[in-house]
């Protein structure tokens, strides 16, 4: 492709409004065939209005939209669909009951407009696409069978069955390890080949910057910067998406006669993660990585009781915690704060407050009755304290963005008073401004004293956030590192190898 | 491994139906004879029509318990009709009203679940009280014996018949050929036309569905249409089976068929469903409502014993797959 051709998408001057406020402002944007870009932001910057647009599912209020140089009238997921716009969703869209073939054909036989289904004809299609990305996956697993990265392969093997000319991936690398990523990466590379372009859409984007030409970065509807992906680093694009410097930086040293505050020794589960010790003083914070599967997850759980290990013993301030049993561990002090925050931390169309105060039911039981007010006035205080950004307190958690939903979590369990906090991966599908303020926060709550366990992958988090950290792989701790001893590099390279 | 055998639904119920077989072979050795498979298959029609509907909604991640009401209102409805204007039409015709007559009422269904997208078991519960009073209320209440002549003539219509050694008769009657013909149809449904394999894709998720294109309005209401058309044909052969259209019949099955469905290993959440495992399903019920009175078992044991099937039939898979996964997290 040359570039005297038109573009395979052009969009000038387009803006889109939700009912008198603007998502969308005056944004020129265009992909070449062959090219990759990110789309950089922070949530609420018109990331997600701009593929929308694209895609065909919202109309523009103003603008114009080119794909491959003939202008195009109000587009339609059918019409963008034709022009080869694909997008592929953070939840993947596919069917975890159907087979792989059939997940990656059904599309095309859709379009084919036939009656019948043709099994060998899926198949064919599905080995071919499958081969043309150069991965292995059998054909007739069940998707809901497949791990996170394949079942994103598959999303984007559809999406190449349909003839896509540009792919829109959002989020694409929030749920994928380190070297789950490098394999995606060389997949983008592939397809830039082939003539393929791919258009990332993404708040965590430092992993994605290497195989892009070009950088976009919307803040608060408006196009605030662009250029070539070599000018960009991690520190300019989060300048640009939040319009400040966010600077990380290490936390405070410990006090050397800091108490053990809980005490971990012998911890093992079969199969899963094998004599895990280790103390955690009070106003630490121990950072725990490795990759999907090193069992840093599961010894998450372990210490909360979520899962019960075989052998070992947890003890904090000296007394013992009853092992596999998360309603003693919490009584005993510990706070949990899950990776999944949306299935597994929130009551998601409940009110923001409610998902506060539910922690703390026992402490305003009044016999048969509750104490709503001081339930209510405490859970509001906490939302005051960490900041949490609503309208009304009445309004259900799901209409709060990642960041503050996160927060939500926080405040649900400081209202225990815990005394150790373990967080699985803190700021995960957070975005970078709010992921700085999580940071501030962890940080404060060490310095109250508080013994804080970050789990997680994100090296730039640990290292602004821990004091220690433990490296897992296959079950067992087989790094300690003390957070001022290493960088990103020397730790990336400690947990891969 | 027998662990991995027995987490396949099929499997378990195909094992728990030879031990029944087993069991009752060796209380009653005139078990294992041709009268019984006969009557066993014989009484598997009616369930087994209705089975392969129910399994199907299940499929497509909605649930029906209307269908017993709208094959009586079918069955009843056709019959009134034709005693009242055309006592003589051929049996094929009569079947082909009663069809007629299931698949509009399941169109209603269809028109409240697919176009409205209200939850499919409250409009389903709601309909089978409607169908059920507006037939009693409208159409009639009183048992009619003295059917049109060709649906006496059907019920009389044997593929197979024959005298035992020991003296005893046995007959299968064609009726079963309409089952045979409802399975071979549906599965080439299911599994050979992208109308079925949309059916199980809006049951694996329909926000999916819709966002690839699949028009998940159609494809359900197809579902609540074709379903209702089987309730239709289930009813008028039952009627003809039995020389009786009881307008109190049928209803209070839904609960057996969909029992039947679920041992079969098809999903409440959606999205899986065997014909396989349906027919299981149906063989293994309807084993246990007519041996347990051979055997000399009072039949109030049959709703203690089907539920008992139930919990572990499905209780058992479910509860090995969680074992699994708390062994995988």
């Amino acid at each position: 492709m040359s570039d005297t051709d038109p573009p395979l998408v052009e969009m000038t001057g387009v803006t889109k409004k939700y009912s008198g406020i603007v998502a969308l402002s005056n944004v020129d944007f265009t992909i070449r065939a062959g090219e990759a870009v990110c789309l950089a932001g922070e949530n609420g910057s018109g990331k997600s209005t701009l593929i929308k647009i694209l895609a065909g599912v919202e109309p523009r209020n103003a603008g114009d939209i080119r794909f491959s140089g003939v202008a195009q009238g109000a587009l339609s997921p059918r019409a963008s669909a034709d022009a080869g716009v694909m997008v592929i969703f953070q939840d993947f869209s596919l069917f975890p009951n159907l087979s792989v073939a059939e997940n990656i054909a059904f599309s095309t036989q859709l379009s084919a407009q036939g009656a019948l289904y043709r099994k060998a004809e899926a198949r064919r299609i599905a080995a071919e696409t499958l081969k043309r990305v150069g991965v292995d996956i059998s054909l007739d697993a069940r998707v809901e069978s497949l791990p996170v990265v394949h079942k994103q392969l598959t999303a984007i093997c559809r999406a190449l069955a349909m003839d896509a000319r540009l792919i829109i991936m959002d989020e694409p690398t929030t749920a994928l390890t380190e070297r789950e990523v490098k394999t995606l990466l060389g997949i983008i590379r592939r397809l830039k080949a082939d003539g393929v372009a791919v258009l990332f859409v993404s708040h965590k984007l430092a992993e994605v910057l290497e195989v892009c030409e070009k950088v976009v970065v919307l803040r608060n509807g408006e196009k605030v910067a662009e250029g070539p992906a070599t000018e960009f680093d991690s520190a300019s694009l989060t300048r640009a998406m939040t319009g400040r410097d966010v600077a990380e930086t290490p936390p405070d040293p410990l006090a050397a006669d800091a108490p053990v505050l809980m005490k971990v020794a012998g911890l093992s589960k079969d199969g899963v993660f094998h004599d895990i010790g280790f103390d955690l003083r009070a106003g630490e914070v121990l950072g725990v990585s490795g990759l999907l599967g090193s069992g840093r997850t599961e010894l998450a759980k372990a210490l909360f009781g979520l899962v019960a290990p075989d052998t070992g013993t947890i003890t904090l301030n000296g007394a013992p915690i009853p092992l596999g049993d998360p309603l003693k561990a919490a009584a005993a002090g510990i706070g949990y704060v899950p990776e999944d925050r949306l299935t597994e931390g929130l009551f998601l169309d409940q009110s923001i407050q409610r998902n506060v105060a539910v922690g703390r039911l026992d402490a305003y039981d009044r016999g048969a009755m509750l104490d709503l007010a001081g339930l209510w006035g405490e859970a509001r205080d906490w939302l005051k304290k960490l900041s949490v950004k609503h309208s009304d307190p009445e309004a259900p958690v799901r209409s709060l963005s990642g960041g503050n939903q996160q927060r939500v979590v926080l405040a649900r369990w400081l209202a225990r008073g815990p005394k150790v906090l373990i967080l699985n991966g803190p700021s995960v599908g957070v975005d970078v401004g709010s992921k700085s303020e999580i940071h501030d926060i962890i940080q404060a709550l060490a310095h109250e004293g508080l013994g804080v366990i970050v789990i997680s992958d994100d090296l730039p988090e640990l290292l602004a956030t821990c004091h220690r950290l433990l490296v897992m792989k296959g079950g067992r701790i087989t790094d300690e590192i003390i957070g001022t001893d290493t960088d990103e590099t020397d730790l990336g390279h400690r947990l891969a190898s | 491994m027998k662990n991995i055998n027995l987490a396949r639904n099929e499997v378990l119920v195909a094992l728990v139906i030879l031990a029944f077989c087993a069991f009752a072979a060796l209380s009653d050795p005139r078990f294992l004879s041709i009268p019984t498979l006969t009557d066993l298959l014989r009484n598997g029609i009616i369930l087994g029509i209705f089975s392969v509907g129910a399994m199907l909604v299940l499929v497509s991640g909605g649930i029906d318990v209307s269908f017993t009401a709208i094959a009586a209102f079918a069955m009843y409805t056709t019959t009134v009709f034709l005693l009242e204007y055309a006592p003589g039409l051929p049996w094929y015709v009569i079947f082909a009203i009663a069809m007629v007559l299931g698949a509009l009422l399941g169109c209603i269904n269809g028109v409240l679940i697919a176009v409205f997208r209200l939850p499919t078991l409250i409009v389903t519960l709601g309909t089978l009280s409607v169908f059920r009073g507006f037939l009693l209320t409208f159409v009639g209440s009183k048992m009619i014996s003295a059917l049109p002549p060709d649906m006496r003539g059907f019920s009389r219509m044997m593929m197979v018949r024959g005298t035992n050694a020991d003296g005893s008769f046995y007959s299968l009657p064609w009726a079963f050929a309409a089952l045979v013909i409802v399975v071979v149809l549906t599965w080439f449904i299911l599994h050979k036309t992208m109308l079925g394999r949309s059916i199980f894709a809006i049951g694996g998720s329909d926000e999916s569905a819709r966002r690839i294109g699949i028009h998940v309005t159609r494809v359900q209401f197809f579902v609540y249409v074709y379903v209702g058309a089987l309730a239709g044909l289930a009813g008028i052969i039952h009627a003809s089976m039995s020389r009786l259209a009881n307008p109190f019949d049928l209803v209070g099955l839904e609960l057996s068929v969909i029992a039947a469905v679920v041992l079969g290993g098809a999903r409440l959440a959606g999205g899986y469903g065997t014909l396989t495992g349906t027919l299981l399903g149906v063989a293994l019920i309807v084993l246990v409502q007519n041996s347990l009175i051979v055997l000399g078992i009072p039949s109030t044991f049959q709703s203690i014993t089907i539920g008992i099937l139930i919990l572990v039939g499905t209780g058992l898979p479910a509860w090995q797959a969680k074992r699994a996964e708390a062994r995988a997290a």
